[in-house]
């Protein structure tokens, strides 16, 4: 599982990475989102991946089965954040092809 | 509490001063500022018993108490004479400012920068703390530049302002260095126990350091040698500033500051021979420059560098005496330089100009005005029976004493006579060419006359204490020296004597020799004075003035523009690489030097629905990198793919909050993503041959780049899965959620109770995130290309026109007809669910956050089934106020605590019997959880609808083609 999952990670920071570094805007946004899909699954990861365990306080529940609350309040905020800068950086794409007339990442074609 | 009023009433005034800024009134700003000053002035002047004869106020408020800074305020002799002196020139000023500042000129900000840097520099003389009075040391700095820039479209204005600021800007940054390292010396920055320990700084291996630092600070702001040239051009400003700052004020800053650190300092060699030799140089330069200037500001101007030369001369000394006698011309100084500055003003004001070429005569026309200005210049010169008489000779007797036997100090008496030569040739120069002479040809304005008695009053009042001091020094001004000079010299002051007549004495014949040398060297020179350029012979070529210039070009400009140019990039691509190559090398570096070695991977244990999801969403993952630049669509829907993959790896890992969440969050940026990708260009799949080899050794160093990053997160985060959890901060949160918290759900707990403050951040950057994309997308001005209307509405449209019974729309209307009805009767059942998700997160998975993107899908959802206008004609969503009431909630409940006695954001919580729902937890969170709900709706919908109004904006064209047309 631990294995699934790293090499998981691994993929879509690749993925990310390779699509920050493009030249279209476009490329850029899906980049970005893939890039925080896998380092809000690191920081899930680093508290500790438990199956099957329960999520919430219950009777009966014995504390140490439970899975670390700390990287999940994390991740939760992050990918509520991560939504908004996603929006952010939307509009200011859409504003920048719009002003420039290009979706290149610089404003204007790159002389090949 | 005197002391607090007196640092505060200034800078109170000036804010009171700027507010008058729209009124019409230029009196009322003058009258405010002085009653200001003049309540300083009685307040200064009332204190005085307590700091006579070594008394000393001490006013003590912590600040920083852990690292040794107090805001402390001391007043003893010395700083009270200082404060006189700064209140009370400051009154004459104001009065005087009051009728020359022009109708045209914005009155209070004038009055308003005067009061606040009348208020720095009460706070320099009265702070007890050396750090605060670093503090007040480059507010004078600053407020020094906005007065000196006052008439800022006048360009020589702004340039000497700018170089005041640089050269005392540095100036101050190098005391606050020496400062900190006399601190670090001392062990103490109260400024009593640093003048206390002069033994122990002069014998530290640091002293030179701490010495050069702050002799760069004080040197700078007294505009000696090397650093002089900022005055002459700070003459640019108001006659009433050069009068206050750069004769009575904060050129005697620096002055103030050798005195003041002067116990602690003086008496080694290095401080003799570093002070010595700047203030020589400028003493015997600057009355030298100072004959040849042809503006009367100018010459004041240099004559000001060589008497503070003069003073750092006397300082330089080490002699008890010769510090008196600097303490003493100080306020002589002051006294009539400022007078003098105030009759130029009044000659510059009456005739246009100050240029001594084209003045003359004007003795006829300004007949009072000639005469102070003729005692007050008497006084500069040194005549005797005045008051630089008394300070010049003692200087002289100080200057025959031997103190460090040295080259420097067997030449003084000669540079101290021919300085003084010097000073009796420019005060002649100025007022014989001002006022004796023929009529003058062509002023600027024709008729000079005097001016309104009140604008005399001040010089009057000046040139009054010129006398009285110079006739009976030891019953006017004696006693207040003499407490100062105790405060200074405590034990070591010296027996001295204010006497004008001392006997026929070397001081005496020195003197003597230095008028009737001056008078004989200024009728030598009266021709050639009379038509040369400005500035002295051979030193006029080199100004001081280019250097800085061309030094500063040569540092901001040129090698910045070098430095941006070799290391900068505008480029967005190299500097992202740059980023992930650094994110790999903070990655990999200290792992490296740990000595971390990758954890053997174990094929075992994998279970095989876990891997298959996976292999779907690694496929996802790379297919969206491989599509997202000719097939945005395909590649959006993969990256939904990878989402969901996401999205299940948390509900199999035992994360049903992230789950959740993650879930809506996905469906929201898709909706958005696809809502952006109708105004990106269209671009075509084809075979690009063109492809350099650069360009695909680019790519190839991407891709090398992106598979390294990735491997790295892999080895990086197997190695931290398969190590043992330790235990952190986790088990506190568990076992305190349900105790302190009162809820089951921990993750909701630790975000809105116990880390509430941390989401409350949150939510407030949400807000400012949607109200930012708001703000750009109601000036969105789309490209040309994409605002017609996309293909498939164009083919509706066409296809509605072609068929007679079809009227335009219909289908649109029709598209997706039950699909659209089934989302219309979602919408209860959706918000239900949301409140549903809300009510119970404090207890089961769920909570504002997932509760509010639901509900804001709910609406969203009516725009997709039924389009932005049908949606909008039945429902009036008012984002804005969903977010305003949530940012209000949210804190005012964290702010109900306080009502309780319990610090911000402490909750409460217990249980209601809710009638057919049952019991429901009520904790006090959930209001908070409330307002994080409310925000999270209004931001999301916000964002959404108004990226989605922009297809049905019409749009101004933006038609280049036709503009050009036009202009052609």
């Amino acid at each position: 599982m631990e294995l699934v999952l790293a090499i998981g990670i691994g993929i879509m920071t690749g993925s990310g990475v390779w699509l920050l570094l493009r030249p279209r805007t476009y490329q850029v946004i899906i980049g970005l989102s893939l890039l925080s899909y896998a380092v809000n699954l690191f920081i899930f990861a680093v508290g500790g991946v438990k199956s099957n365990a329960a999520p919430v306080l219950g009777e009966g529940v014995d504390i140490s089965t439970l899975t670390d609350p700390v990287p999940h309040a994390l991740v939760l905020t992050a990918i509520v954040i991560g939504f908004a800068t996603t929006a952010l950086f939307l509009v200011v794409l859409l504003a920048a092809r719009g002003l420039t007339g290009t979706d290149h990442v610089d404003g204007r074609e790159q002389p090949k | 509490m005197v002391l607090v009023l007196l640092v505060c009433l200034p800078f109170l005034g000036s804010l009171a001063a700027i507010m008058l800024l729209r009124t019409d009134s230029r009196v009322l700003a003058a009258r405010m500022a002085g009653a200001v000053t003049f309540l300083c002035l009685v307040l200064t002047a009332a204190v005085y018993p307590a700091v006579r004869a070594g008394g000393k106020l001490r006013l003590d408020i912590e600040w920083l108490p852990q690292f040794g800074l107090n805001f402390t305020l001391r007043m003893d002799g010395f700083a009270w004479l200082f404060a006189m002196l700064i209140t009370g020139i400051g009154c004459l000023v104001v009065l005087y400012a009051r009728y020359y500042m022009s109708e045209e000129d914005p009155v209070p900000r004038f009055f308003s920068f005067l009061l606040a840097f009348m208020g720095s520099m009460l706070g320099i003389v009265l702070s007890g703390n050396i750090i605060l009075l670093s503090v007040f040391w480059e507010l004078t700095s600053i407020f020094s530049f906005l007065l000196i820039s006052y008439w800022h479209n006048n360009a020589t204005a702004r340039d000497g302002a700018r170089m005041a600021l640089t050269i005392t800007g540095i100036g101050g940054f190098c005391l606050l260095a020496g400062l900190l390292v006399l601190g670090h010396i001392v062990g103490s920055y109260d400024l009593d126990v640093v003048l206390g320990a002069g033994d122990q700084i002069k014998a530290h291996p640091l002293y030179l350091t701490a010495l050069v630092l702050i002799l760069i600070g004080a040197l700078t702001k007294s505009a000696q040698v090397p650093f002089h040239f900022w005055l002459p051009n700070a003459m640019a400003a108001p006659t009433p500033v050069s009068a206050y700052l750069h004769s009575a004020t904060m050129v005697k800053a620096g002055v103030f500051l050798l005195v003041r650190f002067w116990p602690a300092l003086s008496g080694t060699y290095e401080w003799f021979m570093l002070v010595g030799i700047a203030g020589t140089c400028t003493l015997l330069l600057g009355a030298y420059f100072a004959m040849f200037q042809q503006d009367l500001k100018g010459l004041l101007a240099y004559s000001t560098i060589s008497h503070l030369g003069l003073i750092t001369t006397l300082l330089s000394l080490g002699s008890p005496l010769a510090a008196v006698a600097a303490i003493f011309h100080m306020m002589n100084h002051a006294t009539f330089k400022a007078s003098l500055f105030m009759a130029a003003g009044i000659i510059d004001h009456e005739t246009g100009t100050r240029d001594m070429r084209r003045l003359s005569g004007l003795y006829r026309y300004l007949p009072i005005t000639g005469t102070l200005a003729m005692v007050a210049s008497a006084a500069m010169a040194g005549v005797p029976l005045l008051n630089g008489f008394i300070s010049k000779e003692m200087f002289f007797a100080e200057a025959v004493e031997t103190h460090a036997d040295s080259v420097l100090d067997r030449m003084l008496p000669y540079i101290a006579t021919l300085a003084g030569a010097f000073s009796v040739v420019y005060s002649l120069r100025f007022i014989h060419t001002v006022f004796f002479g023929p009529p003058p040809l062509d002023l600027p304005k024709p008729k000079p006359h005097e001016p309104p008695h009140w604008m005399r009053f001040p010089v009057e009042f000046l040139v009054l204490a010129c006398l009285v001091v110079g006739v009976i020094p030891s019953l006017s001004i004696g006693p207040f020296l003499h407490s100062a000079v105790v405060s200074v010299l405590g034990d070591r002051t010296p027996e001295y004597s204010l006497a004008v007549w001392h006997g026929i004495n070397t001081p005496l014949i020195m003197s003597m020799i230095a008028l009737a040398g001056g008078v004989l060297l200024y009728v030598l020179l009266k021709d050639y004075l009379a038509r040369c350029d400005d500035g002295p012979p051979i030193f006029r070529h080199l100004a001081g003035q280019r250097i800085f210039e061309r030094v500063l070009v040569t540092v901001s400009w040129k090698w910045a523009r070098w430095m941006e140019s070799r290391f900068g990039t505008r480029n967005l691509q190299p500097q992202l690489r740059l980023i992930a190559a650094a994110g790999l090398l903070a990655g990999v570096v200290p792992l490296y030097m740990a000595g971390f070695t990758p954890t053997p991977v174990a094929i075992s244990g994998i279970d095989p629905i876990f891997a298959a999801i996976w292999c779907i969403g690694a496929f996802c993952a790379l297919a969206a990198a491989y599509q997202a630049k000719y097939h945005r669509l395909a590649a959006l829907v993969l990256l939904g793919g990878a989402g969901i993959t996401t999205c299940i790896t948390f509900v199999w890992l035992s994360a049903p909050d992230l789950a959740i969440t993650q879930l809506v969050v996905e469906i929201v940026t898709t909706v958005l993503l696809l809502l952006g990708l109708r105004w990106l260009p269209k671009r075509y799949e084809k075979v690009d041959n063109s492809v350099t080899l650069a360009a695909r050794g680019r790519r190839f160093r991407d891709f090398l780049l992106a598979v390294s990053c990735g491997f790295g997160m892999f080895l990086l985060s197997y190695a931290i899965m398969k190590q043992p959890v330790p235990d952190a901060i986790a088990s506190y949160f568990l076992e305190k959620a349900y105790t302190e918290g009162g809820g089951r759900n921990v993750v909701n707990v630790i975000l809105v109770d116990f880390r509430g403050f941390d989401t409350m951040g949150e939510i407030v950057v949400l807000a400012i995130v949607a109200l930012t994309v708001f703000a750009l997308l109601r000036r969105f001005r789309p490209a040309p290309d994409s605002i017609e209307k996309p293909e498939q509405q164009r083919i509706q449209a066409a296809y509605d026109d072609e068929q007679p019974e079809r009227s335009a729309g219909d289908t649109v209307r029709d598209y997706l007809l039950v699909p659209s009805v089934i989302m219309q009767w979602m919408f209860p059942v959706i918000v239900t669910f949301a409140i549903y998700l809300f009510m119970r997160g404090h207890d089961l998975p769920g909570g504002g956050f997932a509760g509010g993107v639901t509900m804001a899908i709910a609406f969203l959802l009516q725009y997709l089934a039924g389009g932005v206008r049908w949606a909008e004609d039945r429902l009036r969503i008012l984002p804005l106020r969903w977010m305003g009431f949530g940012l209000l909630v949210a804190p005012l409940t964290g702010m109900g605590a306080w009502l309780f006695g319990y610090p911000f954001l402490t909750s409460h919580s217990q249980y209601i019997d809710v009638p057919f729902i049952g019991k429901v937890p009520m904790a006090s969170a959930l209001m908070f959880d409330l307002g994080v709900f409310s925000l999270v709706v209004g931001a999301t919908v916000l964002i959404l609808i108004a990226l989605a109004h922009q297809s049905i904006r019409t749009h101004r064209v933006r038609n280049l083609d036709a503009t050009k047309a036009e202009e052609a």
